[in-house]
């Protein structure tokens, strides 16, 4: 974004960037920064408040005013809050599949509720929704035991598809939440930690480091700090 | 450490390209009379759209009227929820079109535009190339004030 900013501003365009990174834009000295302390990925601050929403952008148009580089720092801090959400999980329904299967396919109503609320999806780098349960059956058995090099995973790119079958997983628990919508990681937190979708990714990530799997390739299947 | 405080202890860490100067556009009318658009670094496409890949150093163009947009950015490092939920939150066009309606700016522009996030470190490319000519296409579509936003 700081990049952009400069490059911009040389071509004749006023700019201003919403930071969500203090450290980079202090020292990339962009010309109009407001910094927002707010979760990474809700650069706005608060979904579905357009109040509060329309507040950020008039401090942002209120740097327009500057005659030299300004970085402002919005007066609200939000944190993220890493407790999981509240959320039904289907119940066991075939014992005789892998139990991430058996949740994936179990929360396919509730998806398909999301996508028609959405009018889109963000799941499908890889992998359909239809492919899922299918993937999770190979995380499973690299979890198991089974090599990640015998045993081809749908969709191949490990990234790639922890990326769809995370979107999968948020998408559809975000239609089963109980109480109000969860805070920045909270979704997160709630796929990693309590869902068998979640837990058998990050088994299939322990797995292939275990099996000395490229460092990439395993690594940004979750975030850094799991 | 949560998540999002080790991404801002990363970022204090990470080496980030230098600009000895800092190049400044002086908005020279009204906000009220000028046109704003959004660029993202949250990697927006369109539903069905060929999305970022890895490495793209390119962007993509969203219309003013489009709203089946994708989060297509490669880091699993920060929430995704808060887009599922409402996407003004990453891309708050509906936002630009009431400040519109009420006066308060110009015009929405009609075309907005996404980049992915994660760049090679020099960021070479966004520099020299797609950068400007990102630019281009801006002033191009009669834009005044540019709104960027990250994830």
């Amino acid at each position: 974004m700081s990049t952009l900013a400069h490059v911009f501003e040389a071509a004749g365009l006023a700019t201003i960037v919403l930071s969500s990174n203090l450290s980079v834009v202090e020292r990339m000295n962009p010309p109009r920064v407001l910094h927002c302390e707010f979760p990474l990925g809700r650069p706005l601050g608060k979904p579905g408040d357009a109040e509060f929403q329309r507040d950020v952008l008039m401090r942002a148009f209120g740097l327009l005013d500057a005659t030299e580089p300004v970085l402002e720092t919005h007066p609200d801090t939000i944190e993220s809050d890493e407790t999981p959400m509240s959320c039904a999980l289907p119940p066991r329904y075939d014992p005789n599949l892998p139990a991430a299967v058996d949740e994936a396919q179990g929360l396919r109503a509730a998806y398909d509720r999301a996508v028609a609320a959405r009018g889109s999806t963000s799941v499908g780098r890889v992998l359909t929704a239809d492919e899922i349960p299918g993937a999770l059956g190979v995380l499973h058995q690299w979890a198991e035991g089974a090599s990640w090099t015998e045993t081809p995973l749908p969709g191949k790119n490990t990234i790639a598809v922890a990326h769809d079958i995370r979107t999968y997983y948020e998408e559809a628990g975000l239609e089963l939440v109980d109480g109000p919508p969860p805070e920045g990681r909270a979704a997160e937190a709630w796929f990693h930690e309590q869902t068998e979708g979640g837990k058998t990714l990050m088994a299939a990530r322990a797995a292939l480091k275990e099996q000395e799997a490229p460092f990439p390739m395993w690594f940004y299947m979750a975030p850094g700090h799991r | 450490m949560s998540g999002d405080v080790a991404m801002r202890e990363l970022g204090k860490q990470m080496p980030v390209p230098e600009f000895e100067t800092t190049a400044f556009t002086t908005l020279t009318k009204p906000l009220s009379e000028s046109t704003v658009a959004i660029v993202t670094s949250s990697a927006l496409h369109r539903q069905g759209e060929q999305g970022f890949s890895p490495t793209d150093t390119g962007f993509k163009q969203i219309d003013r009227a489009d709203r089946d947009l994708v989060l297509g950015h490669w880091s699993p490092n920060f929430d995704r929820s808060g887009f599922q939920l409402d996407l003004n939150v990453v891309y708050p066009i509906d936002r630009l079109e009431e400040l519109s309606a009420n006066g308060v700016i110009g015009e929405v522009a009609s075309t907005h535009f996404a980049f992915a996030g994660n760049q090679p470190d020099t960021v070479s490319e966004i520099r020299l190339d797609t950068g400007p000519a990102c630019a281009q296409q801006l002033l191009a579509a009669g834009v005044d004030v540019v709104v960027l936003t990250p994830v």
